[in-house]
């Protein structure tokens, strides 16, 4: 099953690494992953998705928390969550393809936000699955370029992710 | 002079301030250590290290043991700490030095032995360019210890050293490396030196104690059991916890097993012993285990050097388990009930709880349970045939264990020699067995038995090893000549890999593919005098009682003895693979 894993880490050279280090170390796999400061500046937000059976998610929770450098952590997935992803692609656009891209950027509420003669660029954030759906509708035919965030996440409600 | 510093002091107390040391980086290194409470380092010098082995020169604190190989600097701070209950330190240089200490490393790494390990780095402004001598240490070693630093600044040195003791000796211990490029030990550039007495890590929490609710839970689990038995591993052992867990199991009276790193947890000699469990256990450890209806596991991980195939594990258990890191419960096995903290706070709880119950274990059950592992004990026990006029491995051990009184601290190197020292050494007490069990790491043992001596002067210590094993740290006879570590090598000689070739025996028809030497082994005896030492070369089963009484007499010689041993031997009881812990080869032709 896919989880949203959220990690508060020390913003230090090499904390990075030793997350990425174990999913590879312990055979477990990365689907996405985002990495920058908070508004402490000492701490990093890091999302990742990854899957596995319950018990493989458990170890790697586990696993995690035992990196020195992991402050705090939460499967987001265990609740419910807003998930975010922002995506950029540049589609090929001349004679009527112009018009029904720009359709298609409408209904999933992406905005153009680069234009040639010959290309769309749009830009387009939601779920996972939002985007995944949008790439299928326009085509693989129209599709130049694609460049995805990876997930970010936050949990609903009052729980917060902080020290 | 005298006079007025003695004024200024009077000033300076009157003021309260505090008298402001300043030391190089180098000087602030070896300064922490010191603070650190360590008398002893390992390690070999080189370039980037040695503004710190000036600084070493210069003081008389901390004595340094120069190895041959920086990975005998680090199985010797590793056995130190096996034996001392204390931190091991090791000191290389960069690139090479430091790259030679990785399968050290990994050994501590994977057996939870609190080290740390102090490395040179090119300096600051070189790092990244292909340096002389440059690996990216840090890199290298990231999957195989508990923690990294790489110090920025000459004043992080005392604190980072602060952290790095905290973080390998707390919890569940293990190696901690420390990376200091050359330019922060410039012996010219001082700072002020104040050594931290507190650490603080927000990120990194130790577990005190156990949850009272599940430690009750346990001891009810434990009251209603008629199958019951404890499974105890190297976390009692580095846990100190070995005498909570004697008067648990006396308490209770219930069979004790331990597993290859857990032998001295339990007294070897006592009747509620069963032996080692596991790949090589006993017939009646590994049957126990398997019919037990209440499996209480102590610092121990379910290897599967233990389990066999984990779906086929203990049927009928229910499974109580202790340690000190989440990570280890439930990762191989399902557990009914977990307990995480300290294995000694743990056992404490659980025995204030029994002294308070009124509860008290099914003796009939128990009656019932023991007369069955006796039968178990008596079908199997220990035993192997005996040959007249070959040696047995077996007989080696035995003779090495009357000739010490099961006394002596033993340490291995890996192989069949090591599962006859687990089986028929009678462990009494924790740290009197060392080797390394969860990497398997051959040329363990000589430097092992060093750094015990260095921990124990005044023990005997043996290294039981092979003539495989012994010559992949073979030139740390020189430096037991330097420093006179009167190690006595036991080499069960059988002139080939043991046990690899008995899997080549058992599962490839017996061809021996490259685990023969083709009569280049070289003459142990004159090699062992070539390096100062004494050799004793035994080839019949008679010479063996005066040989090993000789060697054991020569208290401050190192002794190397050269036993040739059948070739053909087997270590039995070997669980049959994918199968659940009681299918067994009992030997080459009776199978369980």
């Amino acid at each position: 099953m896919r989880r949203i894993i959220s990690i508060l880490m020390e913003n230090e050279p090499g904390a990075l690494s030793r997350v990425v280090g174990l999913f590879s170390q312990r055979g477990y796999n990365i689907e996405t992953l985002t990495v920058a400061p908070t508004n402490d500046p000492t701490l990093s937000r890091l999302t990742l998705t990854t899957s596995g059976s319950d018990r493989t998610i458990e170890q790697i929770t586990k696993q995690l928390n035992k990196l020195i450098e992991v402050v705090k952590l939460v499967d987001l997935s265990e609740g419910a969550h807003i998930e975010r992803e922002l995506m950029l692609v540049k589609l090929k656009a001349t004679g009527a393809q112009r018009a029904e891209i720009k359709r298609t950027a409408d209904i999933f509420r992406g905005q153009i936000v680069d234009v040639t003669s010959s290309v769309y660029t749009v830009q387009l954030a939601g779920a996972s699955d939002k985007l995944d759906a949008f790439l299928e509708s326009v085509g693989e035919a129209s599709i130049l370029e694609v460049v995805r965030s990876g997930v970010s996440g936050i949990a609903r409600g009052d729980k917060v992710l902080a020290l | 002079m005298g006079e007025s510093a003695s004024g200024a002091d009077a000033e300076c107390s009157r003021l309260r301030c505090e008298i402001v040391e300043l030391l190089s980086g180098a000087e602030m290194l070896v300064r922490a250590l010191k603070d650190e409470g360590v008398e002893t380092i390992f390690g070999y010098p080189g370039g980037a290290v040695l503004h710190i082995y000036d600084a070493l020169f210069q003081q008389k604190s901390i004595t340094h043991v120069l190895v041959r190989h920086e990975q005998a600097a680090a199985h010797m701070a590793d056995a130190f700490s096996r034996c001392s209950g204390t931190t091991g330190v090791v000191l290389a240089t960069s690139g090479p030095g430091a790259t030679n200490t990785v399968t050290g490393i990994a050994t501590a790494y994977m057996d939870s032995i609190p080290m740390v390990i102090i490395t040179g780095q090119v300096q600051s402004d070189w790092i990244g360019d292909d340096a002389f001598q440059e690996t990216d240490i840090v890199g290298v070693t990231r999957p195989i210890v508990k923690h990294s630093f790489m110090v920025k600044k000459t004043e992080d040195i005392p604190a980072t050293i602060k952290k790095a003791f905290y973080i390998a000796s707390t919890g569940r211990p293990g190696p901690v490396l420390v990376d200091i490029p050359k330019d922060l030990t410039n012996p010219a550039v001082t700072y002020e030196y104040s050594y931290p007495s507190k650490v603080k890590l927000r990120s990194y929490n130790v577990v005190s104690k156990g949850h009272s609710g599940q430690i009750k839970k346990a001891v009810d689990l434990l009251m209603a059991a008629k199958r019951p038995i404890f499974y105890t591993g190297g976390g009692v052992v580095q846990g100190n916890s070995a005498a909570e867990l004697t008067e648990l199991v006396r308490k209770m009276g219930f069979p004790c097993t331990n597993t290859l790193m857990g032998l001295g947890g339990f007294p070897g000699d006592d009747p509620l012993f069963v032996g080692m469990l596991g790949m090589h256990g006993t017939y009646e450890a590994n049957m126990a285990m398997h019919h037990a209806d209440v499996v209480m596991a102590i610092g121990a991980r379910f290897d599967d050097r233990v389990t066999n195939h984990t779906g086929k594990f203990c049927p009928n258990a229910k499974i109580i388990h202790v340690d000190v890191d989440p990570a280890s419960i439930a990762k191989n096995i399902p557990v009914d009930i977990p307990i995480v903290g300290p294995v000694d706070q743990v056992l404490k709880e659980m025995l204030d709880q029994l002294e308070k119950t009124e509860d008290k274990p099914d003796l009939q059950a128990l009656e019932a349970w023991w007369k069955q592992i006796d039968a178990w004990r008596a079908y199997h026990g220990l035993r192997y045939e005996t040959k007249p006029d070959v040696l047995k491995p077996q007989t080696v051990i035995e003779e090495l264990y009357r000739v010490t009184n099961g006394e002596a601290i033993i340490t291995s190197d890996v192989g069949q020699h090591q599962m006859f020292a687990a089986q028929y050494y009678k462990y009494k007490y924790p740290r009197q067995w060392i080797n390394s069990g969860g990497l398997g790491t051959m040329g363990f043992g000589l430097p092992a038995a060093m750094g015990c001596l260095v921990a124990k002067p005044d023990k005997t210590v043996a290294c039981v090893t092979g003539e495989g094993s012994i010559q992949m740290n073979i030139q740390e006879l020189s430096t037991c000549l330097q420093y006179h570590f009167p190690v006595k090598i036991v080499n069960l000689n059988n002139q080939s890999l043991g046990m690899v070739r008995q899997w080549q025996d058992m599962q490839y028809q017996g061809r021996h593919s490259s685990s023969t030497y083709e009569e280049s082994l070289p003459d142990f005896i004159k090699l062992a005098e070539s390096y100062g030492h004494v050799g004793i070369r035994v080839t019949k089963p008679d010479q063996l009682q005066g040989a090993m009484e000789e060697a054991f007499s020569l208290k401050d010689r190192l002794v190397f003895l050269d036993i040739s041993v059948d070739p053909t031997e087997h270590v039995y009881p070997m669980q049959i693979k994918e199968g659940s812990m009681r299918d067994m080869w009992l030997s080459k032709t009776e199978r369980t």
